[in-house]
């Protein structure tokens, strides 16, 4: 039985199959039609609502799809959405929305409403720009936004001593261990790992799930309902992000949400990757391991993982076992990982101040979009700047996340200079095969592939690790050469 | 006080933000849902349709097909040249073949795959060059013209030829295509329907059914958006739910999912435009002489009106003194592409903007002058290739003012600084114009009804012909009744738009809403009005009496309006009104190419910065500022709201939003995975948007004027824009290459081809 808090009371959902979508069960079996489908794929945020989950410093709303979240995903959790949001007076963002004359047409409002929602109650938008990362996943197709922003400006992160504040510190997700069988499907939720482990025992056909971000698409798109489903959620030593060492250990089912605030004082290329990662809705969902197991040749994660040398850390119920990054991708969509067997997590060695260390992502929208190039970029040089290590890593141009092997080989001994660089983007072509599609074509490809190392060897000549700069930075930022 | 001419909030704002506002799939009514079988090529022909199978999936309440249309199965909205459904030959991959109506989508879907359909493929066309190559139309040529064109070719000092594209644009309305059709005694229907349209929705069922309009009502909650996409395709899809509510006496729901909705419906018409102009020396044009195709799909829909909206605006703001332009729509198998948002004016105003560039990159002049010496000016300069007089002209003002208000001179000095120091980022800045014909081109859809009906109480509410799809027209609509009548907004009440309310309307579009239902409902409210004076004399034992705010005052007394009402009703007075309007003084003759089609023009100016990586194409909007012309704005909060959003909607037609088919006529782009609209980070964070002050029309609506549409070819500034920062990574005087939509692979190809002139 799937029980969660939904608008301040505790509900059932029976008799429904594990895989319907919250959205769906909201509209069709409860008539809470405020929450709307725009494209039940995660791309337009008309359908956002807000769940509490446990942050670093205790329980935060969270803006999530509800288009993509499963029923058996938000059990023992506590819903808010549109419909529950008004008391005596609108909400704060309700009112500032509607005073900001942000809603036009009205269809995407109400997820513009809950995104502004979870921003009223988060305390760390300190700048113009993080309102529009924040906003990002709601798509409004009347207003031009400006309005949209005005509304956020107002809102976000006034924390307003309300209920919802109120009920927050009560509000974390309790037991959400899960074991469910209805209209031949299975969904379960393990709490420990030898509960895991039971359960691949027993099912070994099962398939992993965590956000559902990419996994839910095969029910709201393809219309195939996996039949059995085990999701890693309620594994808290799979969520841990922590250093040790000088080794980043990120756990694979912690959000992208939350590499992106772990990161940001300690890995500036990780972090510029997550910050074009994709919506907020989306990072709240999407998880390292998601995102890596799925071996998406476009996949964000994989190219600054592989040019920062990351191994990722293989467990089942017998062993742990290490594999260094560039081996796990094994095939198009195919990893290393043996049957019964998890991404625990991956580790990442903090690079010497040395090095030359910056991830980018090209896409045709700059935010809330799939790479159409992606790169690590990592260059290490000794006192007479001889490169000693390179590790130039693409998405987007081969089958897998790939290692431009000719191009590192040709400046390892070499001085790192402008030449070296530019003579190494002609022998990216060896090993970077990259095909035409709707995103780009592969002439274009194989340009940026080549102009991106160019652009690194320039944004890097002074600061050598640059973080993001605020604003709307470009994606290769001006360095040392403009 | 009257809110007229005053910032509103949305007149549904309150309703939105709270979730209570209700689309057509939102309202609690249970009913049987639909899925249609769609055509699995672009071209072929039906060798075999089997539904038995269909029909015996459980859950399956019924599949119906042309066999099962009682009418004629017919729903081309101005030529028949459309099936409801295909029945021989299909002709875009998706054209409804059948539909499948279950108890659940899961039901209804299985009946989808279990109808047994076979299909020959025949050759298809899937694009526009094969379309012209194979002389594949729709439409003849038609050609507007004036002036002697070949002899002002003869000896001018600067010809240029060139071929200008402009990409389809999918209107991504948030919420998609929806109908619900609710069967009513003795055969008769009514359908809740998302559509800019619902008397043509009303028209077409009435054929498909076979019964006359009376036997139908087609009402229209609100819209989640229209932008043009819902002004004819809706109907089709109405119109399967009226069948199959009809035929079951039930309850029937046709909703397209998002996918299948951009797969299945028309887009803003692509268009080819090949042309050739001259100029003086100093930029001055001579001559212009284009001949433009548009892509209008397998079937008609709207395309002639459109394409012939591109040739009214191939002229945008410039006098050419020898101007001939021909437009042609091909015929493709693909979706038949439909109206959006300016309905081929920005198409054509996308060609002669990309001539004035061109001719000032040729002579190395700044464009913003190129222009502004083009603009209509006093007669003789004042006549458009159809021949219509352009008076009231208002561009030169707009100009100064904007130029001026942006510090576009300084800026532009200070951005060439930023450019001489900046290897791989460029920063470009434009000026562009906008001048627009207001009226429906078609003369005799410019007519509009309304009925207002005040109670006892003091409370009225509101009928007309527009639908409300965003665009605030109710809140308009609102302002101007609460003002005529003298009562306070909130006791008016703007109902939803019903064609048994107000027969006979043209579709809300054009950006005519305001300008034709208002005066409708003007019309209306003084009718009342006039028969309320009597009864406040009296009441008040004055001659002069005038209602405003809720009160009737004369002689030095005022009384609430409703004391005025109830007056009225003890003493048997009529207090509904009908309201109607036709605009006057309009019209083409299609023969000789000449007329007055427009009962005035809009106009505008953008000034757009933005900033152009050389090494990934990719681009962002710095600044834009806009001076626009709303005329003595009915509502200003309101009109920006129209201008920043079609601004920006017009950014994502020519930036980032890429229709792509591959060979086969399928669509790749077909969910906003992969088809991208401006997200949020797109918008400038500085934009100044102004409407022009002082600016009454007359002859329209409280001196107001149209504001839907023209905003978005504002955005024609930000391809101005990038056209500049693409020629910095060239040497002077490079002329630009730059492919429409500019996608970040269109600008770096750009910049590679203008890096190669160096």
């Amino acid at each position: 039985m799937i029980r969660f808090n939904l608008n301040g009371a505790w509900v059932e959902a029976s008799d429904v199959a594990p895989t319907t979508t919250l959205l769906r069960w909201l509209r069709d079996t409860r008539g809470l039609s405020g929450t709307k489908e725009g494209c039940a794929e995660g791309d337009c945020g008309a359908c956002t609502v807000a769940v509490v989950e446990q942050g670093a410093k205790g329980p935060e709303y969270r803006a999530v799809n509800s288009c993509l979240l499963l029923l058996p995903m938000v059990h023992g959790k506590h819903v808010v959405t549109v419909d529950g949001l008004k008391r005596e007076q609108l909400h704060p963002a309700q009112q500032a929305l509607a005073e900001a004359l942000g809603s036009q047409c009205g269809y995407c409002t109400p997820g513009v409403v809950m995104t502004l929602f979870e921003a009223t109650y988060r305390g760390d938008l300190d700048a113009p720009w993080k309102l529009d990362d924040q906003l990002c996943g709601n798509l409004c197709r009347c207003t031009g936004y400006r309005p949209i922003r005005e509304a956020a400006q107002q809102v976000a992160g006034t924390c307003p001593a309300d209920e919802f504040s109120k009920a927050l510190p009560a509000s974390a997700p309790a037991d959400t261990s899960l074991q469910l069988e209805r209209a031949g499907q299975r969904f379960t939720t393990p709490a420990t790992f030898d509960a895991l482990w039971d359960e691949l025992d027993a099912h070994p056909d099962a398939r992993f799930v965590v956000g559902g971000t990419d996994l839910s698409l095969e029910i709201t798109k393809r219309f195939q309902a996996p039949p059995k489903l085990v999701s890693l959620e309620a594994l808290a030593p799979l969520r841990a992000l922590t250093e040790v060492d000088g080794v980043l250990r990120l756990g694979a089912t912690a959000t992208i949400s939350e590499l992106e605030a772990f990161t940001a004082a300690r890995s500036p290329a990780i972090h510029r990757m997550v910050r074009y990662f994709g919506a907020r809705q989306i990072k709240h969902r999407g998880t390292i391991g998601g995102n890596l197991c799925t071996a998406s040749p476009i996949g964000d994660l994989a190219p600054v993982f592989l040019s920062l040398g990351a191994t990722a850390v293989l467990r089942s119920r017998a062993t742990e076992r290490r594999v260094p990054l560039h081996e796990f991708f094994v095939a198009y969509r195919k990893t290393a990982l043996g049957p019964k067997e998890v991404l625990a997590a991956i580790e990442v060695p903090r690079p010497s101040p040395t090095a030359r260390s910056v991830a980018y992502k090209v896409s045709k929208r700059r935010e809330l979009d799939i790479s159409t190039v992606s790169a690590g970029l990592f260059v290490d040089t000794d006192a007479s700047n001889l490169v000693t290590v390179a590790r130039f890593a693409f998405g987007g141009v081969a089958a897998t996340p790939k290692r431009a092997t000719a191009a590192e080989r040709a400046v390892v001994g070499k001085p790192w200079t402008r030449e070296t660089a530019l003579a190494a983007s002609k022998l990216l072509g060896e090993d970077l095969t990259p095909l035409s599609d709707h995103r780009g074509s592969a002439n274009y490809r194989a340009l940026v592939a080549r102009n991106l190392l160019v652009g690194f060897f320039d944004e890097t000549l002074t600061v050598r690790q640059p973080a993001l700069q605020s604003g709307h930075a470009a994606t290769v930022q001006p360095g040392g050469l403009s | 006080m009257s809110t007229l001419h005053q910032p509103q909030l949305h007149e549904s704002g309150k309703l939105h933000v709270t979730g209570e506002a209700r689309y057509v799939d939102d309202l609690a009514v249970p009913a049987l849902v639909a899925q249609v079988v769609p055509a699995p090529v672009a071209h072929g022909r039906i060798r075999r349709l089997d539904v038995t199978r269909a029909r015996a999936v459980p859950g399956v309440v019924a599949v119906f097909t042309h066999r099962d249309v009682p009418g004629e199965n017919q729903v081309g909205p101005v030529i028949h040249d459309e099936e409801l459904f295909a029945f021989d030959t299909v002709r875009f991959l998706g054209q409804s073949v059948a539909l499948v109506v279950a108890e659940s989508y899961a039901a209804a879907r299985a009946g989808v795959k279990a109808v047994e359909l076979e299909v020959d493929p025949l050759p298809a066309i899937t694009t526009l060059d094969e379309a012209l190559a194979k002389g594949s139309f729709l439409t003849d040529p038609h050609t507007m013209q004036r002036g002697d064109v070949e002899a002002a070719f003869v000896g001018a000092p600067l010809v240029l030829q060139g071929q200008v594209r402009t990409g389809g644009q999918d209107h991504f309305y948030l919420e998609t295509q929806c109908s619900l059709a609710l069967p009513e005694e003795g055969g008769t229907v009514r359908v809740i329907s998302s559509t800019q349209h619902p008397s043509e929705v009303q028209t077409i069922l009435s054929h498909v059914l076979g019964v006359g309009r009376s036997s139908i009502v087609v009402e229209v909650p609100r819209m989640g958006g229209g932008f043009g996409g819902k002004e004819t395709q809706a109907a089709p899809y109405a119109a399967m739910a009226a069948l199959a509510a009809v035929k079951l006496r039930k309850a029937v729901k046709v909703w397209l999912n998002r996918d299948q909705d951009m797969m299945w419906t028309g887009k803003r018409h692509p268009f080819l435009s090949n042309w050739r102009a001259a100029f003086d020396a100093q930029g001055r044009i001579l001559a212009l002489d284009a001949k433009l195709y548009a892509d209008g799909g397998f079937s008609s829909d709207l395309s002639r009106a459109i394409c012939d909206r591109a040739l009214y605006h191939a002229d945008n703001a410039y006098f050419v003194p020898a101007i001939r332009v021909t437009g042609q729509v091909a015929k493709t198998n693909l979706p038949s592409n439909t109206a959006f948002r300016g309905f081929g004016g920005p198409q054509g105003m996308a060609l002669v903007e990309e001539v004035m560039s061109r001719a000032a990159e040729r002579l190395g002049l700044d464009p913003a002058t190129v222009r502004a010496q083009n603009f209509y000016g006093d007669a003789p300069r004042n006549v458009t290739q159809y021949h219509q007089t352009v008076t009231e002209n208002r561009i030169g003002r707009i100009w100064s003012e904007l130029l001026e208000s942006s510090r576009y001179a300084q800026r532009r000095a200070e951005l060439e600084a930023f450019n001489a120091g900046s290897a791989h980022h460029k920063w470009g800045l434009a000026i562009t114009p906008v001048k627009f014909g207001i009226s429906f081109t078609t003369s005799f859809l410019n007519q509009a009804g309304a009925l207002v009906v005040v109670y006892a109480d003091g409370t009225a509410q509101v009928n007309h012909g527009g639908t409300e799809m965003g665009q605030g027209l109710h809140t308009k609509i609102r302002a101007i009744a609460a003002h005529e009548l003298g009562l306070d907004v909130s006791d008016v009440r703007v109902m939803t738009t019903a064609t048994d309310k107000v027969p006979n309307t043209s579709a809300t579009a054009a950006s005519s809403g305001s300008d034709l239902n208002g005066q409708a409902v003007k019309a209306a409210c003084e009718t009342v009005r006039e028969r309320l004076v009597p009864i406040a004399q009296k009441l008040l034992g004055a001659e002069a009496v005038s209602f405003a705010g809720g009160f009737a005052t004369g002689g030095g007394k005022a009384v609430p309006m409703r004391e005025v009402t109830q007056a009225a009703y003890l003493a048997q007075v009529s207090m509904s009104a009908t309201g109607y309007y036709r605009t006057p003084g309009i019209n083409y003759d299609r023969a000789t190419a000449k007329g007055k089609p427009f009962h005035y023009f809009a106009y505008g100016a953008a000034v757009a910065e933005v900033e152009l990586s050389g090494l990934t194409g990719e681009h962002r909007v710095r600044r834009v500022d806009i001076l626009h012309d709303a005329g003595r704005s009915l509502s200003p909060s309101i009109d920006v709201g129209q201008v920043e959003g079609g601004f920006i909607q017009g950014v994502g037609w020519l930036t980032c939003e890429e229709v792509r088919f591959d060979g086969k006529g399928f669509l790749a782009t077909h969910s906003p995975d992969t088809y991208k609209i401006p997200a949020c980070g797109d918008t400038p964070t500085e934009f100044h948007v102004k409407l022009l002050e002082n600016a009454a029309q007359e002859g329209v609506i409280h001196g107001s004027k149209a504001v839907g549409e023209p905003p978005l070819m504002l955005a024609l500034s930000v391809v101005a824009a990038l056209r500049h920062a693409v020629s910095a990574f060239g040497p002077a005087k490079t002329e630009v290459e730059l492919a429409m939509p500019c996608t970040p692979e269109a600008l770096l190809f750009a910049v590679e081809h203008a890096k190669s002139k160096g």
